[in-house]
């Protein structure tokens, strides 16, 4: 056994030059494939994550995705928006336990600006059950006080106490700015992974001051969308079905946990693609090892003899070039996993501040226990070829 | 006997025989020199002792051992147990040090599997071997070493019979000489059977017995 190893390692450190471009070729596609898997894994969880203790969604009657993109994600822009009346009279049902209003549609240099109130802090929460906690500073109290989700504090640098202008329009350069709204920096959020972080949160009031300086006091005509938590869950389709059936004007409720599984089935291609992509990287490294070891086997033709006539069978020769296969590959995953470790830890704040997900730097999991057993297992299928092909060349003297 | 051939016919597929051999025996502790031009089928007489290739018909008896009986498997374990082969050149893994290429000898040995790096080393000494090339990988060692080496690692499982395909046509003539004498001085100490094989008629002289390829084969 020892002299097995000791021959397939030689052999290939002899070779050093085409073996290490080959190991780099194998951990390069490796690691785009631990990574795809690693961060698909990751987003799917984070994306689940987004919204958690609300039991409806409720808005203006439109597709249940839109709904959740606009409401959740803060992506694309409502349709319409529902009275303020209709807001009331629907939470001020005996079944609700609270409700959130959101009133969406104005930007602050490309971050999305959502009007709410203090209830908010109070009740949102994402993952599991997270509440949401303030890094520095408090909520806001008055029209003219913003509270900024981590991320936007983060990239455009602000501290509470610090004056922004704040816009009509979601464009970063947005060209009718209300130059007669400065607000202040009052609360920081801690960063959470979900959209949450690129919000910039005003009042309700604080929005409609944006759009009409004059006309900000009391409660604004209408908002965007609402959250609602029940009492009990048990009431949910009930209520549901109230709200889909709601005279005064067209809305709608929808379930968070079903519209965020729809809308992550529409990304599956996506999902899907990745994975191949990265699939077919993998097998043409593995194909890369296979014709280096291919092309060595002529040029290997009196050591592969003189092993015979020393009593070598020849399957010993088809383990050898597998062992040589196996080596490369165990060496490759490991400079892989150590690769993507170092990077996840190094990208992961960066990835949460800009893409609001969180990928953990832990990839030690079951799938990428997986994704490592798939490509020991295919690089010795591959690897079978040249190995083959040593075994043929053993059969004739 | 050492070795016995009756009747052998060998062909490589569908060709016709290469090799028509009647009767033939080398006796036991015997030298032999077998002469023969190169395509003559020197190469595949051995590998047919040897037990690498198959007989196509016919007997072929090595050690008491009907190798025509013997399946591919037990042929490779019969050569690697009993059966000690210089080859003209190319006798070492280039990258493997001389005394790992003297230890491969044990490593398809059932019966030698206990030989150890010191019965390596002492090998390497007696042939001569400069101690300073013995962590050397093959392909550093000269030609002249690298037949040594073959010879220590020919030698290793205490083998009945010694297979030699010419391993003096790439040695100049001082290293020849120096290699005829320490074979045939171990052969003696091994008491083991020699079957050398060379075009080179000038070798004959080191031999109990000289034989030519063409008078005992049929063929051609």
């Amino acid at each position: 056994m020892g002299m097995f190893f000791k021959i397939a390692y030689k052999s290939l450190s002899d070779r050093k030059a085409s073996a290490l471009m080959t190991l780099l070729a194998l951990t390069v596609s490796i690691s785009v494939l631990v990574s795809v898997e690693h961060i698909r894994v990751q987003a799917k969880e984070s994306f689940a994550n987004t919204v958690s203790g609300t039991d409806l969604i409720v808005g203006a009657r439109t597709g249940s995705l839109n709904l959740l993109l606009y409401s959740v994600f803060r992506v694309g822009t409502p349709t319409n928006n529902i009275a303020w009346s209709t807001y009331q009279d629907i939470s001020g049902s005996s079944e609700v336990k609270w409700s959130v209003p959101l009133s969406l549609g104005d930007s602050h240099r490309g971050y999305r600006v959502l009007g709410t109130n203090q209830d908010y802090f109070r009740y949102f929460s994402y993952g599991q059950k997270h509440p949401l906690v303030f890094a520095a500073g408090r909520e806001f109290k008055s029209t003219f006080e913003v509270v900024l989700g981590a991320a936007v504090a983060r990239a455009l640098n602000y501290q509470p106490g610090d004056e922004i202008l704040l816009s009509h329009g979601i464009a970063s350069a947005s060209f009718n700015l209300h130059k007669g709204s400065p607000f202040s920096v009052v609360g920081i959020l801690e960063p959470t992974g979900t959209p949450v972080d690129q919000t910039v949160h005003v009042s309700l009031q604080g929005l409609s001051a944006i759009h009409d300086s004059a006309q900000y006091a009391g409660d604004p005509d209408s908002i965007t969308a609402f959250l609602v938590a029940l009492k009990s869950r048990v009431g949910v389709f009930s209520l549901q079905r109230q709200v889909n059936n709601y005279r005064a004007e067209p809305v709608m409720a929808i379930l968070p946990g079903i519209a965020l599984s729809e809308l992550w089935q529409m990304m599956a291609m996506v999902e899907q693609t990745l994975r191949l992509i990265s699939v077919l990287v993998l097998i043409s490294a593995l194909l890369g090892l296979s014709a280096m070891l291919l092309s060595s086997v002529r040029e290997r033709r009196h050591e592969i003899q003189l092993l015979r006539m020393t009593g070598a069978p020849p399957w010993y020769l088809f383990l050898l070039s597998e062992a040589e296969v196996l080596l490369i590959t165990l060496l490759g995953l490991g400079v892989s996993l150590l690769l993507v470790v170092l990077s996840f830890t190094a990208g992961q704040t960066y990835l949460a501040g800009h893409f609001g997900i969180n990928i953990s730097a832990d990839i030690f999991t079951l799938s990428t226990l997986v994704s490592c057993l798939i490509v020991t297992g295919s690089a010795l299928v591959i690897g079978a070829l040249p190995a083959i092909a040593m075994y043929l060349r053993a059969l004739r003297p | 006997m050492s070795v016995s051939l009756h009747d052998l016919i060998f062909s490589y597929s569908k060709q016709s025989p290469l090799l028509n051999i009647a009767s033939w025996q080398i006796a036991q502790g015997e030298k032999v020199f077998l002469q023969g031009e190169s395509g003559s089928g020197k190469s595949t007489l051995l590998n047919l002792i040897a037990g690498l290739l198959p007989v196509t018909s016919g007997r072929i008896t090595v050690l008491d051992q009907r190798l025509d009986q013997l399946s591919q498997r037990r042929r490779d374990r019969f050569r690697a147990d009993n059966i000690g082969y210089i080859f003209q050149q190319f006798n070492l893994i280039p990258y493997l040090n001389a005394v790992d290429n003297v230890l491969l000898a044990s490593e398809f040995s059932q019966r030698n599997k206990g030989q150890t790096v010191e019965r390596a080393r002492s090998l390497l000494a007696q042939l001569q071997l400069p101690e300073s090339v013995w962590q050397q990988p093959g392909k550093n060692l000269s030609i002249g070493q690298q037949q040594r080496v073959a010879i220590a690692r020919a030698l290793f499982n205490f083998p009945k019979l010694i297979i030699a395909d010419e391993p003096t046509s790439a040695l100049d003539q001082a290293n020849r000489d120096v290699f005829m004498k320490t074979l045939m001085s171990l052969c003696d100490e091994y008491q083991s059977t020699l079957l050398f094989v060379s075009h080179d008629p000038t070798l004959a002289s080191y031999f109990d017995r000289t034989d030519s390829l063409a008078m005992i084969n049929n063929v051609g």
